[in-house]
């Protein structure tokens, strides 16, 4: 059985002025024991997604069930199986960590002991600072905390809506590696995040813009896909090089990416050494030219190139 | 580069009763630069940010911001600095037009002038057909790009930039970096914190806080190589990873 | 069950934290009952008055006497004539004119009846009419222990705005507004903000995708502020006892009861209040003015509702707080049985289960 399917999901908003097409025909599945991404910026439509499957809200069409229940008539039986860690930090700020803790146990008809062993690993780094109230928590531990309370009920699918925003690289890794133990242990998973470089660490990705999928695929066969030679150019002067490089009559685009800027050509047959000496002419020193492998963020860019948005 | 120092700090510190939220900060940001100011959650970037906007009172240490000291000369800090953060940076209820006349008017520009650069701006941007359109309106990387600008309108000599790009995506996020390039090689020093450690690459200098204090401040290049890491992603897990605090 | 204890203890560690809010819950009961029953009374002692006496008989030195020997009053100075009426008040001493007519025992003694004017100084409308009820109280009061030897019933026809009205301390009209006020004030607005807050901080969310039933989720909202509201009830019963002298009449126990029925009452409103909005401040501003400004305006507390304009006077009987204060009023003062009240009790239960239908129509388990 599948953990999760979706089907032909349209989601609207309508305010006074205006209708917003929050969720725009979306349909996907997920297999059991994946953690499965939802990739995409803000407005992409993740946390509508989330709220329809966590039965927190009605789609306008279309169908999803969740291990065979139907999100509209067997709610009641999703609750019991599913954790839902939302994108706000929704705990208890005047409650400590334990009471926290415990509290949601209890309300899922468990308690701390039963399940230790499937959030010990999560919760030991919390273990000091159980009575301190968890709005004094760091951002970082929050997560850890609200993770464990989405965990505590032992769920079959875990559903955590970007988990990582606004949380320092240390916590955003720390928190990829729990949910690598996660999948181990059997839990199905289906996290969304804004952060491109996050979408490897999922076994399967559908990148998301505007209320649309672009592409569901692993993340291995989204990069392949990129059918494209990449570039990654460097030199002494970064941003005179940008100029340059968007300026030259070959380039069909350039982006900035850290330390190198990311370059596609118009043809593929086009000989870069030509270019190399093109901008050497325009006076870059410690120039290097490399081809290399895309990441996620290239194909996501270029999948939004191809499905020009109706902003 | 021009040297010219616009951030001086020495031995900064803020304490709130026995916590240190930032311990003895000192360093220096030259004109034009792009500094990044990087950090884990609850390292202290926030207190230390908000010292130098002149919005806080530092504990003890000294700080100077574009000549001005940060105890006695916070108007006329205010006055020289932009600043932006992810959470509040306009007015959604009021049109694109509405809320570049009330940041030109807040900073004491003439009628004249904010008549002709808000429509340069307006220009710049590409917004012509939204000019009176709600900013509430607006998809979220236009917004943040208008209140980039909106920030630089009254040309301050450093503009603070708070987690700027969070939620945008990619291709507007590479945008608002040309924008950031721009101001930067037109004089202005862009001071900006981020969670994307790809977004540190493109700064000329950065500073990792940990637990209070600076741990480390070069150039993204010697910070790589000082770590033998091969991103700055790697730099920030090795020198972050033991931070102790929990805020 | 042991979901419904650990969510009340839950509520319970929210309200105990928050020691500012709980210590406004706990102290406005007890400053608000200061305030009313103190300092801001309806009661005016030592007037000076004037009096105009035409008859000069046994009757009317009577009533001179009594008046004179009340607390409300200080005869300022006895007139001869019409006209020097005017100039005392003018002199600005005086706050009421007491006029007796002529042959006023005997026209009572032959005709059964007789004439007394009242004249107060309306500048202070609210202080005249108060001074106007004291002094026709005074002449009542004469009046039927006339009749009580008399078989003949004697009238004394008093220039009377307002109807008989035995309660003359303030504090007996002010303590049943303030439990009005109070009790609806805790239970509906804190019952409805600490489910908003809910909404709000995004915790909803987790309690709706849990197992927990909504209406437990509700139960236990209810219950903490149930238990504080009747703290409260406790400390404005003994303070209208012990500090501000005012007995309870009827049985303790129907007043606690029909305390109870306003309190379930009141928390239904404010469960209704959590199913139509979405932010506590919303939830407070519906509260305060949606909830308090008509308890203060239509239920009879501050202003009296047979001096309102017809469409005030239909608008007050929706709110539940007029019922009860006429609950309390019947039986702490006029130690009413439930024989007394019963037409209002049965008013509040029907308005508990009105609130309570909506809600569970409103509520949404869903976001």
């Amino acid at each position: 059985m599948k953990a999760i399917t979706v089907n032909n999901i349209v989601k609207t908003y309508t305010t006074k002025k205006e209708t917003i097409l929050a969720v725009d025909d979306v349909s996907f599945s997920v297999e059991e024991g994946e953690i499965f991404g939802l990739i995409g910026p803000d407005g992409a439509g993740k946390t509508s997604i989330f709220r329809i499957l966590t039965t927190l809200l009605l789609a306008d069409s279309g169908s999803a069930n969740i291990l065979g229940f139907d999100v509209v008539k067997n709610f009641k039986e999703i609750r019991d199986i599913i954790g839902y860690m939302p994108g706000r930090f929704s705990l208890y700020q005047d409650l400590t960590v334990e009471e926290n803790l415990e509290f949601f146990a209890t309300i899922f008809n468990t308690t701390i002991e039963e399940n230790y062993n499937l959030v010990a690993d999560i919760y030991k780094q919390l273990e000091p600072f159980k009575t301190r109230r968890a709005g004094k928590l760091s951002g970082g531990m929050k997560q850890k905390l609200a993770l464990s309370c989405a965990l505590i009920h032992k769920p079959k699918i875990l559903f955590l809506d970007e988990p990582t925003t606004g949380v320092d690289p240390v916590s955003r890794k720390e928190l990829w590696e729990m949910l690598k133990r996660l999948k181990a242990q059997g839990i199905t998973i289906l996290v969304s995040t804004p952060y491109m470089d996050e979408a490897k660490l999922c076994d399967r990705i559908a990148l998301m813009q505007k209320g649309k999928i672009l592409q569901i695929d692993t993340p291995q066969n989204v990069v392949n896909e990129f059918g494209k030679k990449l570039y990654a150019v460097r030199s002494e002067n970064m941003f005179p090089l940008l100029m340059d490089l968007r300026e030259f009559p070959q380039t069909e685009n350039c982006f900035a990416f850290g330390d190198k800027h990311h370059l596609t050509l118009k043809e593929e047959t086009f000989d870069i050494s030509e270019l190399e000496k093109h901008l050497i002419t325009r006076g870059h020193s410690n120039l290097t030219i490399k081809k290399i492998e895309p990441e996620i963020e290239d194909c996501f860019m270029q999948l939004m190139k191809a499905h020009p948005n109706d902003e | 580069m021009n040297k010219e120092i616009v951030i001086k700090t020495n031995k900064l510190t803020k304490k709130f009763g026995n916590f240190i939220a930032a311990n003895e900060l000192t360093f220096e940001v030259y004109k034009g630069e792009i500094f990044g100011f990087l950090g884990a959650n609850g390292a202290g970037k926030t207190t230390a940010m908000k010292m130098l906007i002149g919005i806080s009172k530092p504990s003890f240490g000294d700080a100077k911001i574009a000549g001005f000291d940060v105890y006695k000369q916070t108007e006329q800090i205010k006055r020289n600095i932009g600043y932006m953060s992810q959470k509040f940076s306009l007015y959604e209820d009021l049109t694109v037009k509405e809320n570049v006349r009330l940041f030109g008017g807040i900073y004491g520009l003439s009628d004249k002038e904010i008549e002709s650069k808000s429509e340069e701006l307006i220009n710049k941007l590409g917004m012509q057909q939204e000019a009176d359109k709600l900013v509430a309106s607006l998809p979220l990387g236009w917004k943040q790009k208008l209140s980039f600008s909106i920030a630089i309108f009254h040309s301050p000599k450093i503009v603070f930039l708070d987690e700027p790009t969070g939620g945008v995506d990619p291709v507007t996020r590479r945008q608002f970096w040309d924008m950031i390039y721009e101001a930067a090689h037109n004089g202005i020093t862009v001071f900006v914190t981020t969670h994307y450690m790809d977004e540190a690459e493109y700064c000329d200098r950065v500073s990792i806080m940990v637990d209070g204090v600076i741990k480390a401040l070069d150039s993204p290049k010697n910070l790589k190589s000082e770590n033998n890491a091969k991103s700055m992603d790697e730099v920030f897990l090795i020198l972050a990873r033991g931070a102790k605090r929990g805020e | 069950m042991k979901q419904l204890l650990t969510f009340i203890r839950k509520e319970f560690h929210h309200i105990l934290r928050d020691t500012r809010t709980m210590m406004v819950l706990l102290g406005l009961p007890i400053v608000q009952l200061l305030i009313f029953g103190f300092a801001i009374t309806n009661e005016t002692r030592n007037s000076n008055i004037a009096i105009l006496d035409n008859a000069k008989d046994e009757v009317t030195q009577k009533i001179i006497s009594r008046m004179e020997s009340s607390r409300y009053f200080d005869i300022d100075r006895s007139l001869t004539s019409n006209q020097q009426i005017e100039s005392a008040f003018k002199t600005g001493k005086i706050k009421l004119a007491v006029v007796f007519q002529q042959n006023f025992q005997n026209e009572l003694a032959h005709a059964n009846k007789a004439q007394i004017q009242l004249i107060a100084d309306a500048t202070d409308p609210n202080q005249a009419t108060t001074l106007v009820n004291y002094a026709s109280s005074i002449i009542m009061d004469y009046q039927s222990e006339l009749n009580q030897q008399n078989n003949l019933p004697y009238t004394i026809n008093t220039e009377m705005r307002m109807l008989y009205n035995p309660e003359l301390k303030g504090a007996y009209s002010s303590v049943p507004g303030v439990m009005g006020m109070i009790l609806l004030l805790i239970s509906t607005m804190m019952t409805s903000i600490s489910i908003v807050r809910e909404k709000e901080m995004g915790t909803m969310e987790i309690l709706l995708v849990s197992p927990m039933k909504p209406m437990l989720v509700i139960l236990s909202k209810a219950i903490p502020y149930f238990i504080v509201s009747l703290v409260n009830i406790a400390t404005i019963l003994l303070l209208s006892v012990f500090v501000l002298g005012m007995p309870i009449q009827g049985s303790i126990f129907l007043l606690i009861a029909v305390t109870i029925l306003y309190l379930l009452c009141a928390l239904s409103l404010g469960l209704l209040i959590s199913t139509v909005t979405n932010s506590q401040l919303a939830a407070m501003l519906i509260s305060l003015l949606g909830l308090l400004l008509p308890v203060v305006m239509l239920s009879g507390y501050a202003f009296p509702i047979a001096n309102m304009p017809l469409p005030l006077q239909v608008i007050s009987n929706i709110v539940p707080a007029k019922w009860y204060i006429i609950m309390v009023k019947s039986v702490m003062i006029k130690g009413m049985g439930f024989a007394g009240i019963w037409k209002e009790s049965l008013i509040i239960i029907g308005m508990t289960f009105f609130f309570l239908f909506i809600s569970v129509k409103r509520f949404k388990v869903r976001l």
